[in-house]
């Protein structure tokens, strides 16, 4: 704590702040633009110049960069001197001499950096009377927009990009005024963060393409506080809406979880909600076609469905939402409802949760990630199975040049110097996984072998750390010294981080990392785990402790259920096509989804159910937070004829019709009330996020920016008379630019808080605003809550697992499958988004190349695969670092099921 | 007696007065036969107009949208083959619109104009609202000269970067000369 003096009043701050960040976590505003709270200090922009004085009888005082002076106790210093802001408006003046004159069309505007702070520095006018520079653009793909004229040279992309997600494709060429920043030539961004750059770029040089086609201005959009779909992380998102399309996907910041930054499956794989083909109305299948009818007879007919049954399954989907799966278990009954997860990965899943809510060792938020300094990576790719976990990770190995700096009393925002002084230390990460990953550069060392070498690796890991933890017979001497050297280095931490997950598809792998961690742990070591599970809601799924996918397959099969109900899931997707094939064509299939995906477009009923951004519903993460997504715009205020529900909303008024009773629950609360009451488990996610009735100063919190233009025009061709506005009786947000808007910026809770806007900042930065220290937690605390922790009555010496597997033994002529999974095209929904699916890789399978060479396959030839019982024809890749003996089946469009762990045999090439 | 002398003087005073009026000139405007002057700028009906060349001045930037004190305005992004910005739709619901005149004092590209066209009157209320036909006239309207794109830096087809007004060709990114 320090005392600093800022025009003459007195504050207590943090003294390891700069004085920048210091009075922005004040509430004081300095304009700035280089600086941002996860890059830290570089001071190349001068803008947040402020006068310094050496006490308090100083009257002289000097100018000094506030991003870059210490805010060390007893500082004197002045923002509203009039020399300190005359230098500030030049400051900006010069920045904007070479700006182009297009801010009418730049999809910056609106929500510029740069337009907030010429506001506030009063620069008006320009005196340069000289032509403008200029530069050519790139074409930098599908997702970013690159316009090179609007640069201010502030330099905070390249050091986002190559500094901390550790890009190598984006740089900065030229010299004096010539500085150019983009690739060295047109191209992809190749980093699976690339995204981030429109919001850490302070101006349009980098916009979001994908929002560009159908753009709109941010006080035009409609936003709700919503959570990413598109992996088991939970990041925060703050998505926009317009005449009834989703338009964009912003970072909404949680101090726990996402902070600034989201990864580019997550910020540009919205376009499902748009697309055409989804089920808009209820559908019921008429002389073999799906025709539409009205919500009540497709209540009636599927109440008719179940009445007539001889039994009854349903199938849930760990993509939907606690609430939706919940009611689905009431409809068909707890013993007739089953997880949605693939058989093999379900019992994986089920096993991640158990080792979080059993073990010792909580769960780490990513966060937490960025605070260790050790980290072991066992079996799971990260960077494509939970992609933000990876870019915590690197900020893992980046920890030692700031603990370096710290050794030397250089604070942690002195960016420069602390890359100097770091070079290429970093802390210890251990990647053991199948085949190479993207982040291997960041790993001390890597390790590549099937699943079952890499968990003998975890369990003789574990074993070298607590000698209590079982032993792994036959270790070979290479993996054992390899183990007692990782666990010397995690031993030798004072946080480490284990990740692993299902990735792998190995159970073994999730136990040795397990038992890893808690060996740590028995050890008196700080220790975390991060387990990547699939889908956004797996855990949820998994927590509700429903039989696996297997069982209502054989309910089916056996005769003793004909009707199958589908919560928002493709069972095509879960098992074998022929196996799926056979399930419905002896079921009737009742199916409750908001995508026309294979099984939905086979059903007799299909129920049109809300995307996310139609609906409400609470998700648990990886990390086991409950985290409460809001219903983003109500499609029938422009298209009347759309009847999109909550799932939970479908499956409650077919029960209520198939029993003859009225609806009991109303509104969301409801739902999840009964959850919370029926599995205890579950009991804490009602305080996710406030209820319905929650108000400020007895106001509904505000979806629309006060500026929301257009409310008589946008729906005045289908009729001048305006309907009242629609009414959420789910939530305490309206769907409205009146209610409550947070000019008082951070009143609003931060669960409930739809988008970052403040007085004088419209820019991404306003969330600085939001938080109880610029960089730290939201204020009243980070939205969701953990709802898995570590038992407190743990014992001192965890119930290790000890089922070591025998060692990896490839087969003569038979690979083992390893599904490998691309942050582009595995997960189901982002496949649907026209920007994703043009990064899509194409299907292929991988061989070791020394297997192939063994075969005679050269790269690109097509082989025939066999994978249990289809043989599909597919390219082969040679991939060098893929483990011996083992065939890497990616999760692709165009790729047929796969189970890791069975065989594959290739059955001829077909061409060379 | 007086009392009823001065009514019967009031009554014929007041008749005599009246019947000067034959002579005099008329108040009355002959409107709608007789069309009436209404000044250049005067705030009527609203019109999108186009620049000296003929192209859509309106590069749909919502500015005129955000101003509109009664959110009667609102129209949607698109984009032309040659990269120029345009409303896919442009509506405007008169019969919310209180003629202001603050869009078009937004209007960074001069797209929007009123003009002294008052006569509005519809005996259908969803008559009033204007589609993109209904407001795009041909001409440039009150501003003949301004074309949004000779200013800006955005390049579209027919003119690269760096030949905006006031703008150098692009430069070389690999000179190391100072």
């Amino acid at each position: 704590m320090a005392i600093i003096h800022v025009d003459g009043k007195q504050f207590t701050v943090d003294g390891a702040d700069n004085l920048l960040q210091a009075c922005l976590s004040l509430g004081l505003d300095i304009p700035y633009f280089c600086w941002h709270p996860a890059l830290g200090s570089v001071g190349s922009c001068r803008q947040c110049a402020v006068k310094q004085y050496r006490d308090e009888n100083d009257t002289v005082g000097r100018i000094v960069m506030s991003c870059m002076a210490p805010a060390s106790d007893g500082t004197w210093i002045s923002i509203d001197d009039a020399e300190s802001k005359a230098f500030r408006e030049s400051v900006i003046e010069w920045l904007m001499s070479n700006h182009p004159h297009d801010c009418p069309v730049c999809e910056e505007g609106g929500h510029c950096h740069l337009q907030d702070m010429t506001v506030m520095t009063g620069h008006a006018s320009r005196t340069y009377r000289f032509t403008k520079r200029t530069h050519n653009n790139q074409d930098l793909g599908p997702f970013i927009g690159h316009e090179m004229n609007r640069c201010i040279a502030c330099y905070r992309c390249v050091r986002y990009y190559k500094d901390y997600a550790g890009g190598k494709d984006l740089g900065v060429y030229g010299s004096a005024s010539r500085v150019y920043f983009g690739r060295a030539e047109d191209g992809v961004l190749e980093s699976e963060f690339s995204g981030n750059l429109t919001e850490v770029c302070p101006t349009g040089v980098f916009t979001d393409k994908t929002h560009s086609e159908r753009y709109n201005r941010k006080w035009d959009m409609q936003f709700a506080p919503s959570i990413c779909q598109g992996c088991s992380v939970g990041c925060n998102i703050s998505p926009g809406e317009r005449y009834g399309e989703l338009r964009r996907i912003e970072n909404r910041y949680n101090g726990s979880v996402n902070h600034y930054f989201l990864c580019d499956r997550g910020r540009f794989g919205y376009g499902f909600v748009n697309n055409a083909d989804r089920p808009r109305q209820p559908m019921l299948r008429r002389d073999g076609k799906l025709a539409i009818v009205s919500p009540e007879e497709a209540l009636l007919n599927g109440a008719n469905l179940l009445k007539t049954a001889k039994g009854v399954v349903g199938i849930g989907s760990p993509r939907a939402s606690l609430e939706s799966n919940f009611a689905l278990r009431q409809v068909v009954g707890v013993a007739n409802f089953f997880d949605g997860h693939a058989a093999a990965e379900g019992v994986l899943v089920k096993r991640v949760t158990e080792v979080l809510r059993t073990g010792p060792v909580p769960a780490a938020t990513l966060r937490g990630i960025e605070s260790a300094d050790a980290a072991f990576v066992l079996g799971e790719d990260v960077m494509n199975t939970a992609p933000r976990v990876a870019l915590a990770l690197r900020q893992v190995a980046r920890g030692k040049a700031t603990q370096m700096a710290a050794a030397q009393h250089i604070p942690e925002w002195q960016a420069i110097a602390i890359a100097d002084i770091g070079q290429h230390h970093k802390h210890p990460i251990f990647i053991a996984t199948a085949d190479a990953t993207r982040i291997d550069e960041i790993a001390l060392e890597t390790v590549r072998s099937a699943p079952a070498d890499l968990a003998r690796l975890g369990y003789a890991v574990a074993h070298a750390i607590d000698p209590a933890s079982p032993a792994v017979a036959d270790l070979d001497a290479a993996t054992a010294e390899r183990a007692s050297r990782i666990a010397n280095t995690l031993l030798a931490s004072t946080k480490a981080v284990i990740v692993s997950g299902t990735g792998a598809g190995s159970e073994s792998v999730i136990n040795a990392a397990a038992n890893v961690a808690w060996a740590l742990h028995a050890k008196g070591k700080s220790v975390e785990l991060v387990l990547a599970v699939p889908e956004a809601n797996s855990i949820g799924l998994a927590m509700m402790a429903a039989p696996g996918i297997d069982d209502a397959f054989k309910a089916i099969e056996s005769g003793r259920a004909d009707t199958l109900v589908v919560l928002e899931n493709d069972l095509y997707r879960r098992a074998p096509k022929a196996r799926v094939d056979a399930v419905l064509a002896k079921a009737k299939l009742i199916v409750v989804d908001h995508q026309l995906t294979e099984t939905a477009s086979r059903a007799e009923l299909l129920l049109s159910a809300g995307s996310f951004a139609e609906a409400d519903g609470t998700l648990i993460s990886n990390e086991g937070r409950a985290q409460r997504y809001f219903q983003i715009y109500d499609p029938t205020y422009y298209k009347p004829e759309t009847a999109i529900r909550e799932s939970w909303n479908w499956l409650h008024g077919v029960r209520a019709a198939q029993l003859g009773q009225a609806t009991v629950w109303t509104q969301l609360d409801d739902v999840t009330a009964e959850v919370a009451a029926v599995l205890p488990a579950l009991a804490r996610i009602t305080e996710a996020a406030p209820g319905a009735k929650f108000r400020i100063t007895g106001l509904k919190i505000a979806r629309e920016p006060h500026r929301y233009s257009g409310r008589t025009a946008m729906r005045a061709n289908l009729s001048v008379h305006e309907p009242r506005q629609p009414q959420d009786a789910d939530t305490a947000l309206a769907f409205s630019m009146e209610g409550h808007n947070g000019v008082q910026a951070g009143e609003r809770p931060a669960a409930l808080t739809p988008f970052a806007w403040a007085p004088g900042w419209n820019s991404p930065q306003s969330w600085n605003k939001y938080m109880d220290e610029v960089g730290g937690h939201s204020l009243g605390g980070d939205a969701g809550v953990r709802i898995i922790e570590p038992a407190a009555n743990a014992p001192a010496v965890p119930a290790y697992a000890n089922h070591v597997p025998p060692a990896f033994a490839a087969a003569a002529g038979e690979f083992q499958i390893v599904v490998s999974h691309h942050i582009f095209g595995s997960e189901e929904l982002s496949t649907k988004a026209a920007p994703v699916q043009s990064r899509i890789p194409a299907a292929h399978v991988a061989l070791n190349a020394a297997d192939a060479d063994a075969l005679g396959l050269v790269d690109g030839a097509l082989v025939s695969v066999q994978l249990d019982d289809v043989t599909v024809q597919l390219p082969l890749q040679r991939h060098a670092a893929l483990a011996a003996g083992t065939m890497a089946v990616p999760m692709l469009p165009g790729v047929p099921f796969a189970v890791s762990g069975s065989r594959a045999k290739i059955s001829g090439a077909a061409r060379a | 007696m007086k009392a009823i002398l001065s009514g019967i003087w009031s009554n014929l005073r007041s008749m005599g007065m009246v019947f000067t009026h034959s002579w005099r000139k008329r108040d009355t405007l002959m409107y709608p036969e007789v069309p009436i002057y209404v000044p250049p700028r005067y705030r009527g009906r609203i019109v999108l107009t186009r620049d000296p060349d003929g192209e859509e001045r309106c590069v749909a930037c919502n500015l005129c949208a955000a101003a509109c004190p009664v959110g009667c305005i609102s129209l949607q992004k698109a984009e032309r083959e040659d990269g120029r910005w345009y409303p896919e739709f442009f509506r405007i619901n008169f019969s919310r619109c209180i003629f202001c005149g603050y869009c078009e004092e937004a209007c960074p590209t001069n797209a929007i104009q009123l003009t002294p066209d008052y006569e509005l009157g519809e005996y259908r209320r969803q008559d009033l609202v204007y589609e993109k036909e209904h407001l795009q006239i041909a001409g440039t309207g009150k501003y003949h000269d301004y074309n949004f794109y000779r200013m800006s830096g955005m390049a579209i087809a027919g003119k690269p970067k760096g030949s905006a007004a006031n703008e150098t060709p692009p430069v070389d990114v690999k000179s190391l000369l100072p």
